[in-house]
């Protein structure tokens, strides 16, 4: 059985839609990775699971539990780490751990957490005085001391430096390795392309693809290409001539498709055509796609079929709750550079003045209005 | 259990370590008791400090019950905490219930401070104790409820404004500092309906030799502790405003 399984899952806030008869499941033991645009409703689908938010319709179990229904008994067997916040800044990181460990009956040992997390001689500090990167540690570790069965973890890695990044991502795959079910929200690929075994990608609160990264990537006889990158702005029509007919696209300024299968001979053509215009090759791929290419592509289009559904006006209050501050996805399709910002949205009014996140006001950007708290 | 004592140990760590806090909820109704215990300026027949101790502890109460609850736990919510808690298997009701015992104890550290310094000051108390404790324990309810509203609808900076303003004003119009006659008597009607006067006029009755509870303070103690958290009850929100 599956550990999470989401049927024809629909949450609304007020009459904007979040989440949109969205289905998926993520297999025990696995990584599962729900990938998306801000504001597709991952975190809002997370929320769900963890019992947080009261969906219109639709049916969730968790590790075979009614999130809502059997919340108590959920909440011993779930970690959870939310995208922001959470902490007291007040609170040290040892006393921290030390508390959330009183919370449940066989927790694993803080101190050994501490050391897991890379956060020795950080104990006696405030989480105050801690960078935002320390704290995305600390929410991990306060997710995993339970030692959950199942760990949900929306966007562990959102503005955290590289080194912290792998700590994380290690973790991430030993907790794979002690058979527990992640499910993890990012709209990194790079990261969905390293730690997942499983993608979910969601645009508009919708399904828009699922599977292994293998099979998402996986390229069909008919959609093979080779992608190359060189100077931007070279004559397409040529070089599509030159290789006898193919279609030939600057899908981003400096980085082309050509839509033929990646024979060595049209490799070769290729190659030819940039030498005799003097033109150095940048990047060349040729048979599988990255996550990225169908990311892009899946997310581009989905939303366009949805653009009509969307309320008029619908700037102001946004459909999914934290993460929706970026512009359209299809919008997105066609900047050079892709990989999404992944910082948190900034904070107005810093509390006490030093540069940490110590305040929590403002940046938090949930839906209390739009009825989200209350029950239970 | 554990779950609860852990909770409860972090609440007053916080408390305990958070100087706004202690200067609130120690520090102002001390500083109060003990100028105009020696300094004659208020309008009072007697001893200062026969008037002012039952005064100063019902503000201790307010400034505990309401003010203080009010600020913390409305930055608990603007940080996520009690959203976070709420994927524990400590979950709200345990949450509430350290909250409450948090406020209980510390109320007992203020009766037991001020109390001592006023015994110093002079004051020779005569103690009703079960009026006492059941006045005491109905105005916790109705602050607790203010507080819960007030924290569990407002964004924290907000709610830590509404709070102090409501403490500055409950403290005017409630009778802990001067007495109500000195009001003008359109204010004085309206100021005897509040649970902090109504607090007042018990602490002082019960304990003041020769005096007793008013039985008016009762109805109004009882409809503000079932109004107050009745309201909250349906507003507070657990997740962090925006």
């Amino acid at each position: 059985m599956a550990a999470v399984d989401v049927e024809s899952l629909t949450i609304t806030y007020g009459r904007v839609t979040a989440v949109d008869d969205l289905s998926f499941r993520a297999e025990a033991g696995e990584v599962t990775c729900v990938l998306g645009p801000n504001g597709a409703g991952k975190t809002s689908t997370v929320e769900a699971l963890e019992g947080l938010r009261r969906p219109a319709s639709g049916r969730m179990s968790v590790v075979g539990l009614d999130p809502r229904a059997d919340h108590r008994a959920l909440t011993r067997r779930m970690g959870v780490m939310l995208q922001e916040g959470g902490i007291h800044p007040a609170v040290r990181v040892r006393e921290a751990l030390r508390h959330a460990a009183a919370l449940y009956r066989n927790p694993l040992d803080p101190r050994a957490l501490v050391e897991r997390l890379g956060l020795t001689g950080l104990e006696g500090r405030p989480c105050r005085q801690l960078s935002g990167g320390e704290q995305r540690r600390i929410a991990l570790a306060l997710a995993l001391v339970g030692r959950p069965q199942v760990a949900f973890l929306d966007e562990p890695t959102a503005g955290v430096d590289p080194a912290g990044r792998q700590v994380i991502r290690q973790v991430i795959a030993d907790l794979r390795g002690e058979g527990v079910t992640v499910l993890l929200t990012t709209h990194d690929l790079d990261e969905a392309e390293r730690v997942a075994d499983r993608v979910v990608i969601v645009v508009a609160g919708r399904l828009v693809a699922a599977g292994t990264v293998e099979e998402l990537t996986r390229t069909s006889g008919a959609d093979a290409n080779v992608r190359f990158r060189a100077t931007a702005g070279l004559d397409t029509g040529s070089l599509s001539g030159h290789l006898g007919g193919p279609e030939v696209q600057e899908v981003a300024p400096g980085d082309y498709l050509v839509a033929a299968a990646p024979t060595p001979s049209v490799v070769a053509a290729i190659t030819g055509w940039l030498a005799e215009h003097d033109q150095p090759l940048a990047d060349l791929r040729a048979g599988r796609q990255r996550l990225e290419d169908v990311y892009l592509r899946l997310t581009a289009v989905a939303p366009g079929a949805r653009a009509a559904d969307r309320l008029p006006g619908d700037a102001g209050p946004e459909p999914s709750p934290p993460d929706e501050d970026e512009p359209a996805p299809a919008a997105r399709a066609a900047e050079p550079e892709p990989s999404p910002p992944d910082e948190d949205p900034p904070v107005p009014g810093g509390g006490s003045g030093d540069d940490t996140r110590d305040d929590g006001e403002g940046g938090a950007g949930d839906d209390d209005d739009r009825g989200g708290g209350g029950g239970g | 259990m554990r779950a609860l004592a852990a909770q409860l140990r972090l609440e007053l760590a916080l408390v305990a370590r958070n100087g706004e806090s202690l200067l609130l909820t120690i520090g102002i109704p001390v500083a109060v008791l003990v100028f105009f215990s020696l300094v004659d300026v208020l309008p009072i027949d007697g001893e200062a400090v026969e008037f002012l101790a039952p005064g100063t502890l019902a503000m201790a109460v307010l400034a505990t019950a309401f003010t203080n609850l009010a600020i913390s736990t409305g930055f608990d919510r603007s940080y996520g905490v009690l959203k976070r808690l709420g994927t524990t298997p400590l979950g709200r009701p345990r949450l509430v219930a350290a909250k409450a015992l948090a406020v209980l104890v510390v109320i007992v550290v203020q009766v037991v401070v001020i109390g001592l310094t006023a015994l110093a000051l002079g004051w020779e108390p005569d103690v009703e104790p079960v009026p006492l404790a059941g006045a005491v324990f109905l105005a916790i309810a109705a602050f607790t409820g203010m507080a819960l509203v007030v924290a569990g609808r407002l964004r924290a900076l907000a709610a830590l404004a509404v709070a102090n303003a409501a403490f500055v004003a409950l403290l005017l119009l409630s009778g802990m500092v001067f007495p109500l006659d000195e009001l003008p008597s359109g204010l004085r009607a309206g100021a005897r309906s509040l649970p902090s006067t109504a607090l007042t006029d018990a602490a002082r009755g019960a304990l003041t030799a020769g005096a007793d509870v008013p039985g008016r303070v009762w109805p109004v103690l009882a409809v503000w502790a079932i109004a107050s958290l009745a309201l909250a009850i349906a507003l507070f929100r657990w997740e962090p405003s925006d």
